[in-house]
């Protein structure tokens, strides 16, 4: 599998943001993946325990948004998961369908702690 | 306790590998060389695919390869042909990734190439999700693996420009709906380029070559 290189470059992405935030501590992760980016979010979590021990991203929570992949019917434009596709709308039994949803591999946002300020409105 | 903030990203996980494989992409390009990443399972066909190619382009073509592998053995294959190859030893590693091929680039005169197989390692999962920054991505499928690939694995489908279904000697002895398959393909993926072949018996392959020497021209037009 490929999920160490991928937390790999996770990391990196994270580390690089947090930093030119000027974080401290990195708490969560926002991640949205579409079913058709085949990535399996165990696995992410289980190398980012071991990857990002000892740095600023160190038990950070994952949060996986997760997006089904969805086709359209080009007959009767209704949307279904891909899982109901066996080459037939489960609707109308047209054979054509395109992807309508599902390509998401992206790291959305971060939420950070930053230094603690100085002075009393800090 | 500290304030949390939230910070924007919203960038592709691997947008790193993609910078990578972005400069790949402008490397080859100014020297004028087509290249492909091509991908498979394991046995699907992808080193007898080259062979094919190579024995009747080189006369033709000055083509070159790129191995992703952990043993020498296909690349002994290709070098056999008389061609430049370089083997990219993954380590066991399911995939190849944009900084090994920038690391291989410079073992070649790329000047002196006209076309670049890049032979990803043999896996239907892994290796869709790295750009390299070739031209095109070329799967293979193979008719014993079944009619149902396309809606088991539709990650490598979903980004592929070509698609070769090999071994297509074997449909006269195994239920197989070429229609079914082409459907779950179609169905991910509208633009992608069909070839039915069979690197045995070279059925459909000169549909392929016509393919190679077509993007090898607009490459250098």
């Amino acid at each position: 599998m490929h999920e160490a290189a991928i937390t790999e470059q996770l990391l990196e992405l994270t580390l690089r943001h947090a930093e030119e935030a000027g974080a401290i501590k990195v708490t969560r992760l926002n991640l949205v993946i579409g079913e058709f980016s085949s990535v399996v979010g165990e696995s992410v979590e289980f190398y980012w325990e071991i990857m990002a021990k000892g740095g600023i991203a160190e038990g950070a929570e994952l949060h996986f948004e997760r997006v089904p992949g969805l086709l359209t019917c080009l007959a009767c434009e209704k949307q279904f998961p891909m899982r109901d596709y066996d080459g037939h709308c489960p609707f109308c039994g047209e054979v054509r369908a395109q992807v309508a949803d599902g390509d998401q591999f992206r790291l959305e946002s971060i939420e950070v702690e930053g230094p603690e300020k100085d002075g009393k409105d800090g | 306790m500290a304030k949390t903030v939230k910070v924007a990203v919203e960038e592709q996980i691997t947008s790193s590998n993609d910078q990578i494989a972005a400069a790949n992409k402008a490397k080859l390009a100014e020297a004028g060389v087509f290249s492909i990443n091509l991908m498979a399972s394991p046995g699907g066909g992808k080193t007898s695919l080259i062979l094919r190619t190579v024995e009747v382009l080189k006369g033709e073509l000055r083509l070159a390869a790129v191995d992703g592998d952990v043993v020498m053995v296909d690349v002994e294959k290709i070098a056999a042909q008389g061609i430049p190859v370089e083997l990219v030893n993954t380590g066991g590693d399911c995939h190849l990734q944009a900084n090994m091929i920038a690391n291989i680039l410079p073992r070649f005169d790329l000047n002196s190439i006209d076309m670049l197989i890049i032979e990803n390692v043999g896996n239907l999962i892994c290796p869709a999700a790295w750009n390299l920054g070739a031209d095109k991505k070329v799967v293979i499928a193979s008719v014993p693996e079944g009619d149902d690939k396309p809606y088991k694995y539709p990650a490598m489908f979903r980004g592929a420009d070509v698609l070769l279904l090999n071994k297509i000697d074997y449909l006269a002895v195994q239920d197989f709906d070429v229609e079914h398959f082409k459907r779950g393909v179609e169905a991910l993926n509208n633009d992608v380029e069909f070839f039915p072949i069979s690197c045995r018996t070279g059925e459909g392959l000169d549909a392929w070559y016509g393919w190679v020497r077509e993007q090898v021209k607009r490459k250098k037009a």
